[in-house]
């Protein structure tokens, strides 16, 4: 599979330059990059799905596990279910994953997805990465946040 | 991932990136985000007490002094002179001022501060329980802690706390047929006995000995971190200018959240993350060999204590940090737990086996963060100069309580009468 489960391995393969510009304006302080795609809805990286991602209880805060649901549907708009998601992420400028392994707890229909155990331990920009096997095809797409 | 990091910050410099538009490091005034990023760290950030499922006398007044009773109780040892309060001591933020705790021999790591943990998810420098009452069961039955064994313990209680624990608990189980000593864990005699032990025996031992430690558990509930001169400052009319705390205090605490990125694992009111990391901190020569939470994350699974166990009140549904507990990879390598920082200043030697002497020296650590002999640091070097090292330290120094609250502090969390 294409998808890239280490975080160490996925820095080390960026090409520094690249790496340079995306952080651009973290000097010291290790700021996220200014044109972060912050969106939480989005194609899949080959285009087979359109996914969403939503935390059950807001304000999203360091420290606390918390629960997301999770939506999919494909590219033409209807909603999959069925599917099979693997939830993995952590903090590009830090070179560590998630500090918990959240999972999918329960299929909700509609082509939602409940995903529990998730935990941000620290402030800054975190990648939340889904692997899917669906109907559709393999797929991954990378969410991010900034806490 | 360190040498990256630093490439990329280093070419950063040359690009002639700047460094100062960024309030943080210099600025004089904060952001609404960085007063908000402060706050988080004051004691009003402090959540209530989480309930303790697999506990269900964990927040029960009887089963509280019950508990403090035990934590006191030196009858509790294989040679009746240890108790929990002979390594954790009330007066001094219930720890002891060594390297390595001494009981009946002595431990392979340093004792640990109990303010405020019924707040952390896994206990132990590696984490390997869950609970405070799984966490207790451990040192009674370590051979250099108290020394003893489970039978022991349970006899003890028959004797000594049958009223207290019946009126929590129910009726004792009846022990006859139990020897002096049995424990699947304690030394070879103790562990042949139980083995010879009928199963629902063993069964019923289990069970007072894991009351024994949901009453302590109770007890430690209640021990909480005091308000500390960082504390009242935010809650000042000052906040956030020089008051309570001074200009070189207020600069640490920019470094602490800034430049030196301590924020980072030492967050929220207790000033830790409550997660595992390695930090370049090395062994020490003539302990064993410690891997941290490589072997703490496996040891919690296997524990037959554990939230998902059969002593445990919970239901499974209740045990989202079993359940959703990360599997070690490299990163658990000499990974330790973030400690509080919460009276830090005061109570050296640091570190999990006390390798740092003093404040000083731990902060040129961080400077310098030297690679780990074992796995992975996550540190990267700091620039810090001589000025800023001294800021840090005086904002660490300003996590302590009020002078004037501290012996009566120190009177509150004193034993009451054991029976
Ligand atoms: C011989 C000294 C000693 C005795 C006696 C002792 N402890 Fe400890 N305690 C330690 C040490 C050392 C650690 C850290 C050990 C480790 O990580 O392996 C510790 C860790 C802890 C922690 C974990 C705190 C955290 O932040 O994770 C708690 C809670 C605790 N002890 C409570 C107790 C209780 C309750 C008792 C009595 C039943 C007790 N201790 C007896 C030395 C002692
Ligand atoms: C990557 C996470 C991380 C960062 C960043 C970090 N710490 Fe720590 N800190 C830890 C861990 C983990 C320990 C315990 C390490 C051990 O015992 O092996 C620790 C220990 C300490 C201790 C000793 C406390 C004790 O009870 O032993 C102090 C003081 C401290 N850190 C201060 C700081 C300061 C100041 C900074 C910023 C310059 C900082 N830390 C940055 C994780 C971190
Ligand atoms: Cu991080």
């Amino acid at each position: 599979m294409p998808f890239i489960r280490s975080r160490r391995a996925f820095l080390i393969g960026l090409p520094l330059g690249l790496a340079a510009v995306a952080t651009g304006a973290m000097a010291f302080m290790m700021r996220p990059p200014s044109d972060l795609d912050l969106s939480l809805a989005k194609a899949s990286v080959a285009g087979l799905y359109v996914a969403a991602m939503a935390p059950v209880q807001e304000p999203v805060t360091v420290g606390p596990m918390h629960a997301w649901v999770v939506t999919l549907q494909d590219a033409q708009g209807l909603p999959v279910d069925g599917a099979a998601i693997h939830v993995d992420g952590g903090m590009p400028q830090h070179g560590h994953g998630l500090p918990t392994a959240p999972a999918v707890t329960e299929a909700l229909g509609e082509g939602q997805y409940l995903v529990e155990g998730m935990r941000f331990n620290m402030g800054g920009w975190w990648e939340i990465d889904l692997a899917i096997e669906g109907t559709p095809g393999s797929d991954a797409v990378t969410f991010n946040l900034v806490l | 991932m360190r040498r990256l990091s630093f490439l990329v910050a280093a070419s950063l410099l040359l690009s002639g990136a700047t460094v100062a538009g960024y309030g943080l490091v210099q600025g004089p005034d904060w952001t609404e985000e960085e007063l908000a990023l402060v706050r988080s760290l004051s004691l009003e950030a402090l959540p209530p007490l989480p309930p303790d499922p697999s506990n269900r006398v964990a927040d029960d007044q009887a089963a509280t002094e019950l508990g403090r009773a035990l934590f006191f109780d030196t009858r509790l040892s294989a040679n009746s002179e240890v108790a929990c309060a002979s390594c954790h001591l009330p007066e001094r933020q219930f720890q002891d001022d060594l390297p390595l705790g001494q009981g009946v021999g002595t431990t392979g790591r340093r004792t640990m501060p109990i303010a405020g943990m019924a707040y952390a998810p896994f206990l132990f420098w590696d984490g390997r329980k869950d609970s405070l009452w799984a966490q207790a069961l451990g040192p009674l039955e370590s051979p250099v802690e108290h020394g003893g064994d489970r039978a022991q313990y349970a006899h003890l209680v028959t004797e000594y706390y049958a009223d207290e624990y019946e009126a929590v608990f129910g009726p004792l189980p009846d022990l006859g047929g139990l020897p002096s000593h049995a424990s699947p864990v304690a030394n070879p005699e103790a562990a042949a006995a139980w083995d010879a032990l009928p199963e629902p025996l063993r069964a019923a031992v289990n069970s007072v000995f894991a009351n024994m430690g949901k009453a302590i558990a109770a007890y430690e509930r209640t021990i909480l971190p005091p308000e500390t001169r960082f504390d009242a400052w935010v809650a000042s009319e000052d906040f956030p200018e020089a008051g309570l705390l001074s200009k070189d205090e207020i600069a640490g605490l920019r470094l602490f959240l800034g430049e030196g990125e301590c924020v980072n694992c030492h967050n929220g009111p207790l000033l830790t993350d409550n997660h595992f990391h390695n930090t370049g901190v090395p062994s020490v020569p003539g302990l064993p060999e410690d891997t941290g939470r490589l072997d703490g994350a496996r040891l919690v699974i296997e524990d037959e204590f554990n939230c998902l166990g059969s002593y445990s009140d919970a239901a499974p549904e209740d045990c989202a940090e079993l359940r959703f507990m990360a599997e070690p990879g490299h990163d658990a390598l000499r990974a330790f737990k973030t400690p509080s920082l919460r009276g830090a200043a005061t109570r050296p030697p640091y570190m999990h086996a006390g390798q740092i002497g003093t404040l000083d020296e731990v902060l040129a650590h961080y400077a310098t963060a030297p690679e780990a002999l074992d796995g992975h640091s996550e540190l990267r070097p700091l620039d810090l100069s001589q000025e800023e090292r001294e800021q840090l330290s005086a904002f660490l120094k300003s996590l302590e309580p009020k002078a004037s609250d501290r012996d009566h502090i120190a009177e509150a969390l004193s034993p009451s009468e054991s029976p």
